[in-house]
């Protein structure tokens, strides 16, 4: 199911939480949403399952408007980090609410997730640990079958183990059936190899949009003495550098690299990765990339 | 082949040729058939396109052909065109290196061809 967004804003008072952010989810994909804290990824995944209402601007999920539209509803799951049921439930009455609301909801990957992530069905939920809250939220999340699926960051909570083995089912499950999965996270070293693509929100703005693999190749960090690097990188988009001991190393982008003539000129080349890009793109302001 | 991933280079690069390697290696024989998008993308924990953007290169270059609904398998002339390939690449990867290091060591040429010579052995 694609996902289009067009000039959407959402204020609250005075304060902008998105800004006439367009984007195209495809179908099928796995999407990287990525952003520094009160960027809006919250917000944005929220309108996205129809649990909040945009101030300006067109949302449709499959061609309909997701806000209070029952039957779409139950083709798009969000997990949130935290607090995603009732207190006074056990786990096989949330399970049991899941098969009811989502029609392709699946018990049989319910039960192998329940077991994998070892949880007892019989617990309260009031009564689980955060790492527990976790895994739940995930089983549901994937047992829902959906078709567009959306995590906003609920694998937080899970200690690396679980996380990793958080990460070995959702690729299982995505090539079993694939879904329109959408993913916040912080921890984006460990999760971005499982992106096709990758959005980094800014300040409530779209502030690039790409395959994760051509994103990338538009990137390089490269080492060198410093006078040498300051020469080679004249004109050129750099947007981090640290020097030492007379080398400098900088972070260029949006650019095409020939890597072989940068060996031979003397220049140490390594692959740059999202984490990197995201945080040093997030402070510069002037990088608008869109595909 | 590699078990693990690095920084040093894209990952479809490196899946490439990792599949590469064990061709030339004769691990992955001529006509054998090799894994997956989804194998490599469950081995590696990686997106299946990644995986399959690095198939495609070898697909590209006649060193794996794709049989529609069976899978896809090791062309005839594989080793010829990955070594033919390597042997290119090999000056700009290996000797430049080692001239560069060289230089900054203050080694000369005829003690680079003597412990070149050593090593053969």
């Amino acid at each position: 199911m694609n996902v289009e967004i067009s000039n959407l804003s959402k204020t609250y008072g005075a304060s902008k939480a998105l800004n006439n952010v367009s984007l195209l989810f495809e179908a099928n994909k796995i999407y990287g949403l990525l952003g520094r804290n009160g960027a809006g990824k919250t917000t944005l995944m929220q309108i996205l399952a129809g649990q909040q209402r945009q101030s300006h601007g067109v949302i449709k999920v499959g061609g309909q408007d997701p806000f209070e539209n029952g039957t779409l509803l139950s083709q798009i799951s969000l997990i949130n980090e935290s607090n995603n049921f009732k207190n006074n439930l056990k786990i096989k009455d949330v399970l049991k609410i899941g098969a009811l609301f989502y029609p392709n909801w699946c018990t049989e990957t319910a039960d192998k997730l329940l077991a994998d992530f070892e949880l007892d069905r019989q617990m309260k939920t009031k009564k689980l640990s955060k790492g527990m809250a976790s895994a739940l939220g995930i089983v549901i999340g994937l047992a829902s079958k959906t078709k567009v699926t959306i995590f906003d960051e609920p694998y937080i909570g899970l200690d690396a183990s679980a996380r990793y083995r958080f990460y070995d089912i959702l690729l299982e499950e995505y090539q079993k059936e694939p879904r329109t999965i959408i993913l916040s996270t912080h921890l984006i070293d460990e999760v971005s190899n499982l992106f096709e693509e990758v959005i980094i929100i800014d300040e409530g703005e779209v502030l690039l949009k790409q395959n994760k693999d051509a994103l990338l190749q538009l990137s390089l960090q490269l080492s060198g003495p410093t006078k040498a690097i300051d020469h080679y990188t004249k004109g050129k988009q750099v947007i981090h550098a640290t020097e030492m001991m007379g080398n400098k190393t900088v972070l260029l982008f949006n650019d095409v690299y020939d890597v072989a003539d940068l060996r031979q000129r003397g220049f140490q080349v390594e692959e740059t990765n999202i984490q990197k890009l995201m945080v040093y793109l997030t402070e510069k302001k002037d990088v608008r990339t869109h595909d | 082949m590699t078990f693990h991933l690095n920084e040093d280079k894209p990952i479809f690069q490196q899946i490439a040729d990792t599949i590469e390697s064990s061709i030339l290696e004769g691990t992955l024989a001529v006509g054998e058939r090799v894994p997956s998008t989804n194998e490599f993308a469950k081995f590696y924990a990686i997106n299946p396109a990644t995986a399959a953007k690095g198939i495609n290169l070898l697909v590209d270059e006649d060193i794996i052909y794709k049989k529609r609904g069976i899978g896809m398998f090791v062309a005839e002339g594989a080793p010829t065109i990955i070594s033919a390939k390597r042997k290119s690449r090999f000056f700009h990867d290996y000797i430049l290196p080692l001239k560069q290091e060289a230089v900054k060591l203050g080694l000369t040429d005829e003690d680079l061809i003597h412990l070149l010579k050593g090593a053969m052995k």
